[in-house]
This record gives structure tokens, C-alpha cells and sequence, in this order.
């Protein structure tokens, strides 16, 4: 069987004020195949399908759909022409059905009302197709993310798409729905769909792509069939330079513990146990990585930890001194550095300026103050310190935190907890969005915090990072750590059998 | 060097861009206002020039207007220190009405003492019985977390009638609606005791005491510790939680400091002009103008000395527009649309849009991701 070319765009440029997102890009996309886009953040991924989709028109350049040319000068054009784009950040109507959301805007009518029934039946239908369950009387705000993307999906089916855009779709995801995702986007392509999926993790790209576009500051950089590259390959030509994706690590002698916790538990939001007694303890000099699923207590297990929340029982104690409930300015004072896993939530004040945001939690220390109230001089200079040291890429410090991208924004996180100094740091999801080569940068610093004596708590989802940052590996699982395995003798397969709730007595 | 020099730059684009859009909204008001007064009959230009010569063509015209302006000033920072903690302190009011209260208690009852200090002590009391006011609301907010606007509305009312009952029973002027006077010696100087230009006007030192307060309210805001916290809080309460800053005692003392403002503005309402508390049938819309004003200063502290000034101007020179036959209802609707054109970022908006416009026309970077 030929292949046919579906989506053609030929010298595409486009140029916002101060920079040219997109330079002479040309892409190719055949009929039936799973496309990736491939680039760091601020590539010109994004504008390309954004002007693929409609929204923007290129300032030079010719798209040709299913060969012909064709002028996409808003999305409904675009939907017309069989394209359909599921965005980074779901467009759902939370209150309503899964069915009502996926014939919204394009609704099977009786009479002047809306024909529910024939909503629910085509909802049916659709999901059966194309193997996507989904249960179509639902309401949004009760299904899972991995769900919700699901529905987005349907939603462009509903609406004919035949070559679907995805931003970014793994972002959000667990590991278990990434997988399913996988196995999703296949089936669809069997059912003679075109997918085009934007990311920047390589991982996905090698397990989910037929062919690779990468994409480094608006130019095309090359087309590949993924079986013919490799992780490094793509690495090297997505940020320009060689990238040590394997952390260096030296080994090295733990010290005496820094951090214990005994039979610590905790509730979550609606007040039922998420923490049920949890026990580890994390030493100087070593890295203790927390793998687990999403929503096992990992979050509660931290705000206990860091003062965020009251645990209901158990201890915690830092060298040796009790730091159980108390508040987090306590826990900041004893020592603690905590990158929250949530950035925006917890992390930054977004709407103080990056110098402000750098003394957030030292803010009393007597360094910061002057005669009279705090010393905003010196402040100033020790936040173009932490953004000289971290090189985070800002214009100056009196910017909001808000401009800021997100890895630069993280950058800032790490450069004031770390530079603290703290006898222990927390990170949480410390690398969740960065692209690559802020990947490396983080992953770095926690080393480094652990090579000087530190004692390092690690909580990922990214099981990657957990096995090549950890000494020693903690697996929680319904809220309890089932397993402390050596990182030395951890194994993907391993530790997703304790993830998953099963024992490692039964593969024996 | 350089870098500072970036910086002043920075800085002074950011306050003309904060100042100009409330400046193109006053100005455009005042036009529309115009057209108002036009289509009522009347030439604007005559009634503008007789409220801008009422307000501000003598000095003691300009005295009465600064006597108007002072309690706006006060009330106004009350509403925006509030805010800036992220609470809206609809509450002015009756913290207005029971610091005024306090005033007159402490102004009659205490006797044979200093002037300077009983008047130092009258408006201490004022401003601290408002203050408790104030943080009662605070209080309910952190421990119960019951919405401020809901219950400072009703603290209002329990300050009104809680007034009035004080008023007619305990300080009550027999056969009176009002209370007993004040103390001389707990009076605020007024200064055409002096100042011979200012004859006729009742302007007291409050408007300089208003004025201190204000740049008091900056400095805390802005360079201590506490207003760190307090700004934290208001922005996002979850980072300045974990950033170890204790929310519920910042919304407690916000609400104090808050409650503060608006009752020290009784106690100078009482001290320099009243002297006594009348038995109120409505609120006095001294605390309801302080969110206005609020409004339009952007809550920034020297932004509501600029609006103060500006609803003064109007309130005074409101009445004079009447003399030339132009309803002094128009006054009111030109202030109303100033709050409307300010409060709803009118202008910013529409610029903004204008540009967002220019700039999807022209493509725009953010579709890039984070």
C-alpha cells in the first residue's frame, strides 16, 4: 500500500515581535501514521499546529491538506477539513455529562430541544468504534484526567476529525494512562486516523511513534523513522548538544539518619486515611526516591512532613529532634528545603517579583533586613545571585514570577531551597514539565545536595527518575510503603509490580 | 549602573502605566459626564468651572474640600489594606461608626488632662475600638472561615444600631438626638485658628494626619516583613502557607489594621468637625465612599490620597454645579461612572484588547506552551 501524504506545509515561517517561532518549516505527514513533533519548550511546536488548526496564519508558506492547497484561516476550516485538535489544557464543561460534552456545540436536535437520548446512543457508538470506554452519563468532574483526555478525543471524533492534533497529551497523565494512551492512539491509527502528537519527552516518542520531526528554535532540524534512532540521537539533535541523560553518580557511604518517620498518618481532603502508617528513614548523603501511582498518599505523606497538615499519628524527626506538627515556619527553621510539587499552588507567589519570590520562607532572616523593615537592596542582589547561579533566563529580578516559563520558574524553586542549604530537601516532582536540558540541570543539584551530606527525599511519579536518582528506593501503595528496595537491584519490573499493590513473593 | 538605571526605568513605566488608565478614566467620565449635563439643558462648561471654583477657587473653598477629603482618605486606605491581604473590608462603615462612638465617649468622659494628649488618646481609642471591630471579622474569617463581605456587612448594621442605642442611652444630650459634646481639650486644631487664608473653612489637622497614615500604610506594606506577609497572603495564601507564613493571624491583623483606618477616621470625623455623634437613621456612606475610593487608588496607598482627593473635589463642589441650575445629581453620576470606568479596568481593557487584537493579527507567541 502507498502512502499518501495527508498534511503537507511548505516554508512555513512565522515571526511574533522579538522572535521568529516558526523558520521555513516544512513537515510531511502521511495517512495512518503517528507523527511526533519533537522539541524543547518555546521550539515553535505549538505555533506550527496552531497555525495547522487555524489560529494563527503563517507569515510565509503553503499547507496543502490531502494535496491540495488550501488557505486554514480559523479552526472551524480546519474542523471542516477533517482536523481536530485536542489541547494541553482540557476545553470541558465540568458540571456536565461525558455525552453532553462530546455533542456540545454540535448537537442531535428534537425539535428546538436537545435529543439526549440520540446524544448517548452516538456517544455509544462512537466509543465502541474506536475502543475508547467511556461511560457516556458520567459527570466530567468525576473522572479521572486519564478519562477526561479520552472525552477530548471523542470530541474531535464526534466532530469527523480523521487527523487529530495532540498538545502535549501525556503531560497530565499517570504512567498507567500513558501506557493507555499508547494503546489508544494505535488502535486509532488501525481505524485509519492520522495522529500528530507535540511533546518533548523521548521516551514517548520511541514508544508511540512511527516517524519523529524535531524542532529547535523555529527550524526544522530533521525528520526520522523512529526505529531507525535512539534516545541520545534524538536528545542531541532536540537541544543542540550532547546530553548526559544517565546521572552521574558517585557512590558513596551514607551517614547517620537525618530523617525519620514513625508510623506517620495523615487524612486527605475528604477525611478519609490516605497516609496508614508509614516508616523510613532518610540518611545523609543519600537519595531516598518514593515510587508510586498517583493519588497512593504521596501528596498527603508530604504536607505531614513539612507542616502542610496535621498528621492524625506516628513522629517525624530531623536529626534526631522532634519536628511532628509543627507549623511549616518550624519545619522551614529546623532545616528543611521542600520543592513543592506544585508549583504554581505552592511554590510561587506569582504575582511578586522574582526577587521577592527568592526569600519566600527566609523571608525573616535577619540577612534580608534593614534598620528600618526589610533591606530590598540586599534582597535584590541575592536574588540576581540565585538567578546568576541557577541561570535562570529572566530579563531582570523585578519581573513577576508569573512571566517566567515553567522550567525557569522551577529553576527559581530549586535555587532558593537549595541555596538554603537545608540538612534535608524534599523535592516533589521536582522536574514535572521541564523539558530535557532542565531536566539534567535539576537532577544535577540533587546530586550535588547529596554528594555534599545532604539527606534528599525524592517523591516522582517519573519512574526514570526515581531509578536513576535514588540510592535506595521506597515503593508506596495505598498509603503505605510496601517495599525499601536497594536502587542496585531495583528493575522497572519490579518496582511496577509493588506499584501496582502486588508482592515480589508472588513472582517467585 | 547600568543595571539601576534599567530599573528606575522599569519601575516608572510600571507607575505611569498604573496612573495613566485611572487618569483616562476620570478624564473620560468627565466627558460623558459633560454630555449629561448637556443634555439636561445646561452648558457643561459653566457647571465644571463652578465645581472646580467651589471645590478649589479659595482657600477656604479648598480648606471645606480638604475637610471632605480626610475621612475618605482614611476610610479608602481601610478598604485597601484589607485588600491587599485578599479581603474585602465592606465593613468600613460601621468600624467608621463605632470608632466615632468611641471618640465621643472618650472625648467627653475623660477630663483634666493635656489637650495634646487627650486628643492623642481620643483618636488612639477611636482607632482601636474600630480596629477590634475590624478584626472581629478577621477573627470569624480565620477560625469559622466565614466570608468577610456577608459579615462585615452585618457588622455595619450592629455598629449603626449599637451607635444609636449608646447615643440616645448612655451619651445622650437630654432632649437631644445627638450625644454629649466633646471636651475642648479633645478637640483637633483647626487651621484658620492660625492660617488667617483658610477663614471659613473648617480644615483640621486630620488631613495631615490622614495623610501620615497613608504613607505609614505604604511603608508597611511595602518594606516590612509584615506586609510581605500580608501581600503573600493576599495573592496566595497557599504558597505564603508553605512558605511558613501564618494565614489566619495576617487575615486577623489585615482586618485589625483595616478596621484601624476606618475607625481612626471617626475619631478625626468626631475631634475636628462634629465633636458629638448624631442618632444616625442611615449609614454616613463615609466607609461605603472608602471602597470607591479604594477602588480608583488601585489600593495602593498613594493612589487613594489621588481618588480622595478627586471624590472630594466632586462632593464639595457637587452643591455649587446646583447654584448654576445643574441638578446636583450629576455629581453623583459622574462619580458612578468614574467607579464604573475604573472599577471594571474599563480603559486597561480595552487597550489590552486592542492590542491582543494587533498582536493575533500579527500572530502572538503564547500558543507556545509553558
Amino acid at each position: 500500500m502507498k502512502l499518501s501524504t495527508v498534511i503537507e506545509m511548505k516554508g512555513i515561517s512565522k515571526s511574533f515581535p522579538g522572535i521568529k517561532a516558526n523558520d521555513n518549516i516544512n513537515l510531511s505527514v502521511e495517512k495512518g501514521e503517528i507523527h511526533v513533533l519533537l522539541g524543547e519548550n518555546g521550539a515553535g511546536k505549538s505555533t506550527l499546529m496552531n497555525i495547522l488548526y487555524g489560529l494563527y496564519q503563517p507569515d510565509e508558506g503553503q499547507i496543502y491538506v490531502k494535496e491540495k492547497a488550501i488557505r486554514i484561516s480559523n479552526p472551524n476550516i480546519a474542523i471542516t477539513l477533517g482536523i481536530g485538535m485536542v489541547h494541553q489544557h482540557f476545553m470541558l464543561v465540568q458540571p456536565f455529562t461525558v455525552a453532553e460534552n462530546i455533542v456540545l456545540g454540535s448537537e442531535p436536535k428534537k425539535g428546538t430541544s436537545l435529543d439526549l437520548d440520540k446524544a448517548v446512543k452516538d456517544v455509544e457508538e462512537l466509543s465502541k468504534k474506536y475502543e475508547l470506554k467511556v461511560d457516556p452519563n458520567s459527570l466530567i468532574s468525576d473522572i479521572s484526567v486519564g478519562m477526561q483526555q479520552r472525552v477530548e478525543i471523542l470530541k474531535t471524533l464526534y466532530r469527523g476529525a480523521d487527523i487529530l492534533i495532540l498538545d502535549e497529551p501525556t503531560a497530565v497523565l499517570t504512567p498507567q494512562e500513558i501506557e493507555e494512551l499508547g494503546i489508544i492512539l494505535k488502535s486509532l491509527v488501525n481505524q485509519g486516523k492520522t495522529i500528530i502528537l507535540i511533546t518533548h519527552k523521548l521516551k514517548e516518542v520511541m514508544a508511540m511513534s512511527d516517524r519523529v520531526t524535531i524542532i529547535r528554535r523555529g527550524k526544522v532540524i530533521d525528520t526520522l523513522h523512529t526505529k531507525d534512532t535512539n534516545i541520545d540521537e534524538l536528545a542531541e539533535k532536540m537541544v543542540g548538544r550532547k546530553v548526559n541523560l544517565q546521572v552521574e553518580k558517585s557512590d558513596k557511604q551514607a551517614a547517620s539518619p537525618v530523617l525519620e518517620v514513625k508510623g506517620l498518618k495523615a487524612l486527605d481532603t475528604r477525611g478519609l486515611e490516605a497516609v496508614k502508617g508509614v516508616d523510613f528513614e532518610v540518611r545523609g548523603g543519600e537519595i531516598l526516591g518514593i515510587a508510586g501511582v498517583d493519588g497512593n498518599g504521596q501528596t498527603q505523606l508530604l504536607q505531614a512532613l513539612t507542616g502542610l497538615q496535621k498528621p492524625t499519628a506516628g513522629e517525624v524527626l530531623l536529626n534526631g529532634k522532634e519536628i511532628t506538627a509543627l507549623p511549616p515556619r518550624d519545619v522551614i527553621e529546623s532545616g528543611v528545603g521542600h520543592i513543592p510539587e506544585d508549583r504554581h499552588k505552592r511554590g510561587l507567589v506569582l504575582n511578586f517579583s522574582l526577587a521577592e519570590n527568592a526569600i519566600l520562607g527566609s523571608h525573616r532572616n535577619k540577612n534580608f533586613r534593614g534598620r528600618f523593615g526589610m533591606n530590598y537592596p540586599k534582597i535584590r542582589e541575592h536574588a540576581r545571585r540565585l538567578i546568576h547561579d541557577f541561570d535562570v533566563r529572566t530579563p531582570n529580578e523585578n519581573v513577576e514570577a508569573r512571566s517566567l516559563s515553567g522550567g525557569n520558574q522551577q529553576k527559581m524553586i530549586i535555587a532558593r531551597e537549595v541555596d538554603r542549604d537545608p540538612g534535608l530537601c524534599i523535592a516533589a516532582q521536582p522536574t514535572r514539565g521541564l523539558d530535557v536540558g532542565a531536566i539534567e540541570f535539576v537532577h544535577k543539584r540533587l546530586v550535588e545536595l547529596r554528594d555534599s551530606g545532604k539527606a534528599v527525599l525524592l517523591v516522582s511519579l517519573e519512574l526514570d527518575e526515581i531509578m536513576s536518582l535514588s540510592d535506595r528506593i521506597a515503593v508506596m501503595y495505598d498509603g503505605k510503603i510496601v517495599a525499601i528496595v536497594d536502587a542496585k537491584d531495583a528493575t522497572e519490573k519490579k518496582l511496577g509490580i509493588l506499584m501496582a499493590g502486588g508482592s515480589l513473593q508472588d513472582e517467585k | 549602573m547600568e543595571n539601576k538605571v534599567s530599573e528606575f526605568k522599569a519601575r516608572l513605566q510600571q507607575n505611569t502605566k498604573a496612573i495613566a488608565y485611572p487618569l483616562i478614566a476620570i478624564l473620560l467620565s468627565f466627558i460623558v459626564g459633560g454630555i449629561i449635563v448637556a443634555a439636561f439643558g445646561n452648558d457643561p462648561i459653566v457647571a465644571y468651572t463652578a465645581m472646580f471654583k467651589g471645590s478649589l477657587g479659595s482657600w477656604s473653598n479648598f480648606g471645606e474640600t480638604l475637610v471632605s477629603v480626610t475621612p475618605l482618605i482614611l476610610t479608602g486606605l481601610s478598604v485597601a489594606f484589607a485588600f491587599r491581604c485578599g479581603l474585602f473590608n465592606i465593613g468600613a462603615e460601621g468600624q467608621f461608626i463605632i470608632g466615632s462612638v468611641a471618640a465621643v465617649w472618650a472625648g467627653w468622659a475623660i477630663k483634666g488632662i493635656p489637650a495634646l494628649l487627650h486628643v492623642l488618646l481620643v483618636l488612639l481609642i477611636g482607632a482601636a475600638v474600630g480596629g477590634i471591630w475590624g478584626g472581629v471579622v478577621g477573627w470569624l474569617k480565620a477560625k469559622v472561615g466565614s466570608h468577610e463581605v456577608i459579615n462585615s456587612i452585618m457588622m455595619n448594621y450592629i455598629a449603626m444600631y449599637f451607635s444609636n442605642y449608646i447615643v440616645m442611652n448612655l451619651l445622650n444630650e437630654p432632649d437631644k438626638a445627638f450625644s454629649h459634646a466633646i471636651a475642648d481639650t479633645a478637640k483637633l486644631w483647626r487651621f484658620a485658628e492660625t492660617i488667617t487664608v483658610f477663614k471659613g473653612s473648617r480644615v483640621h489637622m486630620g488631613i495631615v494626619v490622614a495623610l501620615i497614615v497613608a504613607v505609614f500604610a505604604y511603608y508597611l506594606l511595602n518594606k516590612t516583613v509584615r506586609g510581605y506577609e500580608i501581600r503573600a497572603v493576599g495573592f496566595n495564601p497557599y504558597a505564603a502557607e508553605y512558605g511558613g507564613i501564618n494565614v489566619p493571624r495576617n487575615v486577623v491583623l489585615a482586618m485589625f489594621i483595616s478596621g484601624v483606618f476606618a475607625g481612626l477616621a471617626g475619631a478625626i470625623m468626631v475631634t475636628g468637625i462634629q465633636f458629638r455623634v448624631n442618632n444616625l437613621f442611615g449609614f454616613t456612606g463615609y466607609g461605603l465612599d472608602g471602597i470607591a475610593v479604594a477602588l480608583v487608588g488601585n489600593n495602593h496607598p498613594i493612589g487613594v490620597i489621588l481618588s480622595a482627593f478627586l471624590f472630594g473635589v466632586l462632593q464639595k463642589g457637587g452643591p455649587m454645579m446646583q447654584l448654576k441650575g445643574v441638578p446636583k445629581e450629576v455629581v453623583g453620576i459622574i462619580q458612578g461612572i468614574i467607579i464604573l470606568f475604573v472599577a471594571v479596568n474599563f480603559i486597561k481593557v480595552m487597550i489590552e484588547r486592542y492590542s491582543e487584537k494587533q498582536k493575533i493579527k500579527k500572530g502572538s507567541v503564547e500558543g507556545e506552551g509553558k
